[in-house]
């Protein structure tokens, strides 16, 4: 059985995927990436093969992606998060479709033609409004942990607005909010319509839309706010949190049938090389 | 495939590494004299001096003896230097916005620290202005940039109110900025201690259109396949055709390296070596990244051949019309047009250099130059199918601009041309 595996460098979880040739999910990770990337890289995979029951001999290649996408030394080739992540959605969702990927410092929209091929993308603008950073800090003024925002929004019963453009003003305003006797499930729930507000804006969404990233997975509330801002039911993708991985995995069984990328032997494992098709 | 590329032409060129220019030692001597002749101004008092916005009146100025001091230049000098970024805090105590163009507040900035990348030339400050002469054809900053320095200089402050957002360049604009610029002469006059002599100012209109047509010759060769040069290139090559308006100097220069890209371009030999993709440029360049961006684009074998920003110091003058034709000309300018003029522009330029994509840089402190703020990379997608790009960054405050983002940026738009056009040769585009 031939395997491959991918692994997301992300700036605040790196995640790894090992898949079959016929881009069965065989076993996923999630570390925490600290300031260590090629650690976590490491940790990450490894934790993946114990998962599965797997060594790395299993493994034919390895591809990485995300913000950490060149601190993979083990990797031998790269695509970047907006590639795997796209990619990987491509592979259970028929296009043409929107991703849209909100992990923990950035956030992505990215379309995709019928066929899967990117049409296009946007990130975020230098700011955290939009991701979980934002929530994060909306978490510590509310004094909940992160993973009891959500559970905690789910009990609003009065709809409001949080103004600010920017999380650290978020931050203040909820405390001015929070001091005029607005509830915290109130808020967390704005907290979260705020953070919409910003992906909405990001670019127009419309047709068949997929997230992905951590944010949708742990925090559903993001999700059914989306779906109302876009008026189409927005569908979470299998695996959301792992999928740049696994995009990443599909691009290491690609690598090796795919005429336009090449890798060349005489420079590093993990250099891509992007040649014209002959 | 090895390591040899074809070119459009057929020809076979080496993929090698890329060459420097063998002009650069005549354009460093072109550069040094102008900063030279500037010393030489301001220290040994040999003419007046005045400072000009970067395409304000320039051809008047020399016509009436002045040495001509551009501080877009300085300030652009404090970008690729990546020093900007020490001066900026001290011009926005000073009062000004951090959202308001970084040119102005870096330069006034390094005024008031007493400093300048000016030293490398021989001066120890830029040099005193005479006159301070604008025009807001580009934009309402050099006015208020120039208010400073004739606030604490005591020096007379003039220029030209101009038109902005201009469709169809009419006789209704040409003929205000034709008054306008007329009226200049007399108050220009009484500073230079001379009059406009009609046969200088001839001259100067012709020194300058001769220099302005060999640059846009230069430019022009980058449509050939593998481009001799890129945007990066075009921003250090473009000096003289800022700074030496209305001077035979910059034709000089660019006889040189226009004779360099031809050679290169029947040599087959590429900026980028192994040339696969072709962009275009728009906005202002990240003065502080630009050998960071030509790196990366060289990595992934992509030229960006061609830029609004290099072509906007291409002028049409005619010495029998001087005032009119000055004024025409400050009013065509790219940063002047309103939004359909300049996207008819990018239509044109897309075509002429055959690119596969194109690059907006939104800079945050040069809204004027952003042409991003009012959906025109859609509307050039869904008119042209071109893929574009939108770059946030700043022409010099670096705290505007995110590598890794950028990279990401670009490295993801450079996946997409690749596989659109592999997909497209396969058939299996959808």
């Amino acid at each position: 059985m031939t395997l491959f595996a991918g692994i997301d460098s992300g700036s605040w979880n790196t995640k790894a995927a090992v898949i079959d040739a016929d881009g069965r999910v065989l076993a996923t990770a999630v570390v925490r990436s600290g300031a260590d990337l090629e650690g976590a890289a490491e940790r990450a995979y490894k934790a993946a093969l114990a998962k599965g029951g797997l060594t790395q001999r299993d493994v034919a290649a390895v591809w990485s992606t995300g913000f950490g996408r060149n601190s993979v030394p083990f990797a031998h080739g790269s695509r970047t998060e907006l590639d795997c992540h796209g990619r990987g959605v491509a592979f259970y969702v028929p296009g043409p479709l929107v991703v849209i990927d909100i992990g923990g410092q950035d956030a992505k929209v990215i379309r995709l033609d019928a066929s899967g091929l990117r049409l296009s993308h946007r990130m975020n603008r230098k700011c955290a409004a939009g991701t979980g950073s934002f929530l994060d800090e909306i978490a510590l003024r509310l004094g909940v942990e992160m993973q009891d925002l959500d559970r905690l929004a789910q009990t609003s019963t009065d709809e409001l607005e949080l103004s600010s453009f920017c999380t650290v003003f978020a931050g203040t305003e909820l405390l001015s909010l929070i001091r005029s006797g607005k509830r915290p499930a109130d808020l967390a729930k704005a907290a979260y319509r705020s953070l919409v507000k910003r992906i909405t804006a990001m670019d127009v969404l419309q047709g068949k839309i997929i997230a992905t990233g951590g944010v949708v997975a742990y925090h559903p509330t993001v999700v059914t706010l989306l779906s109302q801002a876009c008026r189409t039911e927005v569908a979470v993708s299998p695996h959301p949190q792992e999928i740049g991985a696994f995009g990443a995995a599909l691009a290491a069984r690609d690598a090796g049938s795919t005429p336009e990328v090449e890798r060349d032997e005489s420079t590093s494992p993990r250099e891509l090389k992007v040649r014209d098709v002959p | 495939m090895g390591e040899t590329e074809k070119n459009g032409n057929g020809a076979t060129g080496a993929a090698s590494s890329r060459a420097d220019f063998a002009s650069m030692g005549a354009l460093r001597e072109t550069m040094a004299a102008y900063f030279e002749s500037l010393r030489s101004a301001a220290e040994d008092h040999t003419a007046p001096v005045a400072w000009c916005s970067s395409v304000g009146p320039a051809e008047l100025l020399r016509a009436l003896g002045f040495a001509v001091y551009f501080p877009e230049n300085h300030a652009a000098m404090l970008g690729a230097s990546r020093t900007a970024n020490r001066y900026l805090p001290l011009a926005h105590a000073q009062g000004y916005s951090p959202d308001t163009c970084s040119y102005l507040a870096s330069d006034i900035g390094a005024w008031l620290a007493g400093e300048t990348p000016l030293t490398a030339f021989g001066l120890s400050a830029p040099p005193r202005p005479d006159v301070l002469v604008f025009n807001t054809n580009q934009c309402r900053d050099v006015r208020d940039w120039f208010a400073w320095y004739g606030r604490t200089l005591d020096v007379p402050l003039m220029g030209i109110t101009s038109p902005r957002s201009i469709d169809e360049v009419t006789d209704i604009e040409i003929d205000g900025v034709t008054r306008q610029l007329e009226a200049l002469v007399p108050r220009l006059e009484a500073v230079a201690g001379t009059r406009l002599d009609a046969s200088r100012l001839s001259a100067a209109l012709s020194a300058s259109h001769d220099g302005s047509t060999l640059w846009s010759a230069c430019l022009a060769t980058a449509a050939a396949r593998p481009a001799p040069l890129t945007f990066f290139d075009g921003t250090i090559q473009m000096g003289p055709a800022v700074v030496l308006r209305g001077l035979p100097e910059a034709a000089a220069y660019y006889r040189i390296l226009l004779a360099e890209l031809q050679q290169r371009v029947d040599q087959g030999i590429g900026a980028v070596p192994g040339e696969s993709l072709r962009l275009y440029w728009d906005g202002m360049p990240i003065w502080g990244r630009l050998r960071a961006l030509a790196t990366t684009f060289a990595e992934f074998r992509t030229s960006v051949v061609a830029s609004t920003y290099c072509n906007s110091w291409i002028f049409t003058l005619d010495p029998d019309d001087p005032f009119g034709s000055m004024a025409r000309a400050s009013l065509e300018l790219f940063i002047v047009r309103s939004e359909e003029a300049k996207e008819r522009y990018l239509e044109q330029m897309v075509e002429r250099y055959d690119v596969d994509g194109m690059i907006f840089h939104d800079c945050r402190t040069c809204a004027t130059n952003s042409n991003t703020r009012y959906g025109m990379p859609r509307r050039l997608t869904e008119r042209l199918g071109l893929p574009t790009l939108v770059l946030d960054g700043d022409m010099n405050d670096l705290r505007c601009y995110s590598d890794d983002q950028s990279r990401t940026n670009i490295e993801g738009f450079v996946e997409q041309l690749t596989d659109a056009r592999a997909a497209n040769r396969r058939g299996t585009r959808a």
